[in-house]
């Protein structure tokens, strides 16, 4: 089964650490994939910039809106995302807890969905 | 260069017992688990090329062994799994007789008495029956992440608590064992009450906790793990007798007995033979020898009652609940009359939780139909509608009261 990991913390938590402390984590963080990677968890994943360099996106009336950031009433940010292959739900969630910001953020896991086969006699 | 091994295959017959093995020299639930993961990567990196082993559970045990050995070593510093000790090396401890009763020892572990129900249930249903989180939710209708939290707070008590990895000795065995029975009972029931919804998963609780007694049995073949096995075949074999075209519940007397399954019967009737040839007889056992009765006889009134009244004595020895007493009272009934049962179900009506307990109010309305009081049949019926959530039940129960209002007024 494939699993997304969801990586969720406070930016703010993060712009107070220090130089020595960033540069720690960030060592763990990779630290972890190469061990997910070693045992055939790691599928994909990246971290994130800062939400305030993201750009939101809509379609409304064939018009294309863009708005900046998600918006800032969520108290924690998206940081990061892994897609992890696991045995099941609590697998997920094992490996997911060794994703370093799970001590100070939130990682949600979640079961992908397989989109359905695509229609075959539909216009192509 | 060899045949590719097909490793899904090789998952599907190992995984339990090598994670079972694992658990015990790794001392860890979760550490075992990835060592497992591990030693099956290094299979797949490793077999195509060099050939399959030629015994593949213990090339993986030995495998995750070490994985799991190095994982400790590099984890021990830090704080969160100071729990961890390293083991010793390998070899020492990879006998086969030890490794034939690591699946016994994770059932016992799984069942361990300071785990609430429902975490062992949950925890058995994923380590020894090799379900995924996600099946076992469906199956008991939780949600996943109730289930996942539920299991790892089950692992979390049985490592802070220092739970030993171990079967029981003789001396705490006659203790224990019922606890390990209970659980698999439990799943059987919980599967087999509805057949209807079961049929649409893809797992078979009843099928599993069939299996787990079989385990059971082979490796330690007591009295009452037999009886266990009996009870939940000689059920099994009513199975597709018991509810009516519309999904509704068709009691014992009125099944059609040919539909039942009499392969099952048999494995039944031979798996209690063992059971009573092994003292002392237990409750489960005694169970399986009613339930054998009714097997054996070729209807409801041809059936030995006084037999089964004496059964249910007997069993109320040993567990005096006011169900088996209900039971007991029914079977009375059908030994002696309606108006000797109805008389015992009044004593029993002091006890709180059966006068909420649908089948009770079930039972007094059938023996007042019988008695020929349609009235006080009804009432009793009402009531026990008012009480039942299952669908084939209330719909037995509606069918009851509708056939009251047909006969002459």
């Amino acid at each position: 089964m494939k699993y997304a990991a969801l990586v969720y913390y406070q930016e703010r938590l993060i712009e107070a650490m220090s130089e020595q402390e960033w540069r720690d984590l960030n060592q763990e963080c990779l630290a972890g994939v190469e061990r997910l990677t070693d045992q055939g968890h790691f599928l994909a994943g990246q971290a994130l910039q800062p939400v305030e360099s993201a750009a939101s996106v809509r379609l409304r009336d064939g018009e294309v809106l863009i708005s900046d950031g998600p918006f800032a009433e969520t108290k924690e940010q998206l940081a990061g995302f892994y897609l992890l292959e696991a045995r099941d739900l609590n697998e997920a969630v094992q490996l997911a807890s060794r994703i370093p910001p799970a001590r100070f953020g939130t990682t949600e896991v979640r079961p992908v969905r397989e989109l359905p086969p695509r229609d075959t006699g539909a216009e192509s | 260069m060899n045949r590719e091994p097909d490793i899904e295959r090789l998952y599907q017959q190992h995984s339990r017992r090598v994670l079972a093995t694992l658990i015990r020299l790794l001392g860890d639930f979760d550490m075992a688990e990835e060592a497992m993961q591990e030693a099956f990567m290094a299979a797949v990196q490793q077999w195509p090329e060099q050939g399959m082993p030629d015994n593949p559970a213990a090339w993986l045990i030995r495998t995750g062994q070490r994985r799991g050995i190095d994982q400790i070593r590099r984890r021990q510093t830090t704080r969160q799994h100071a729990h961890l000790v390293v083991p010793e090396e390998p070899v020492a401890s990879l006998d086969e007789r030890s490794i034939q009763h690591d699946p016994l020892r994770l059932l016992f572990t799984c069942c361990h008495p300071s785990l609430a129900l429902d975490e062992r249930v949950a925890l058995t249903l994923r380590e020894m029956c090799a379900l995924t989180t996600e099946q076992v939710a469906r199956a008991l209708l939780l949600k996943p992440a109730t289930l996942a939290q539920r299991i790892v707070r089950a692992k979390r008590k049985l490592s802070d608590a220092g739970i030993p990895y171990e079967v029981p000795d003789a001396r705490e065995l006659p203790e224990r064992l019922p606890d390990v029975l209970r659980v698999i009972y439990l799943v059987f029931n919980e599967g087999y009450s509805r057949t209807a919804g079961e049929s649409l998963l893809d797992v078979s609780l009843s099928g599993e906790a069939m299996e787990l007694a079989e385990a059971l049995a082979r490796l330690l073949p007591r009295g009452e793990v037999f009886g266990l096995q009996a009870l939940m075949r000689l059920h099994d074999a009513r199975r597709d007798a018991r509810q009516g075209p519309d999904g509704e519940l068709i009691p014992l007397e009125e099944q059609d007995r040919s539909r039942w399954d009499r392969q099952r019967i048999r494995e039944g009737l031979l798996g209690l033979e063992r059971a009573l040839a092994l003292s002392p007889t237990g409750p489960y056992t005694l169970q399986a020898s009613i339930a054998a009765e009714h097997a054996r006889s070729p209807s409801a009134e041809a059936t030995d009652w006084a037999r089964i009244v004496k059964l249910y004595e007997a069993l109320y020895q040993q567990q005096p609940s006011p169900v088996i007493a209900l039971n007991r009272a029914v079977a009375l009934a059908m030994r002696d009359g309606p108006q000797v049962g109805l008389r015992q179900l009044e004593t029993l009506e002091g006890h709180k939780a059966i006068v909420n307990y649908h089948l009770f109010h079930a039972a007094r309305g059938d023996l007042h139909r019988r008695a020929g009081q349609p009235r006080e049949a009804r009432i009793a019926y009402e009531r026990a509608l008012a009480l039942s959530v299952q669908e084939p039940e209330r719909r037995f129960l509606e069918r009851r009261l509708g056939e009251l209002d047909q006969p002459e007024r």
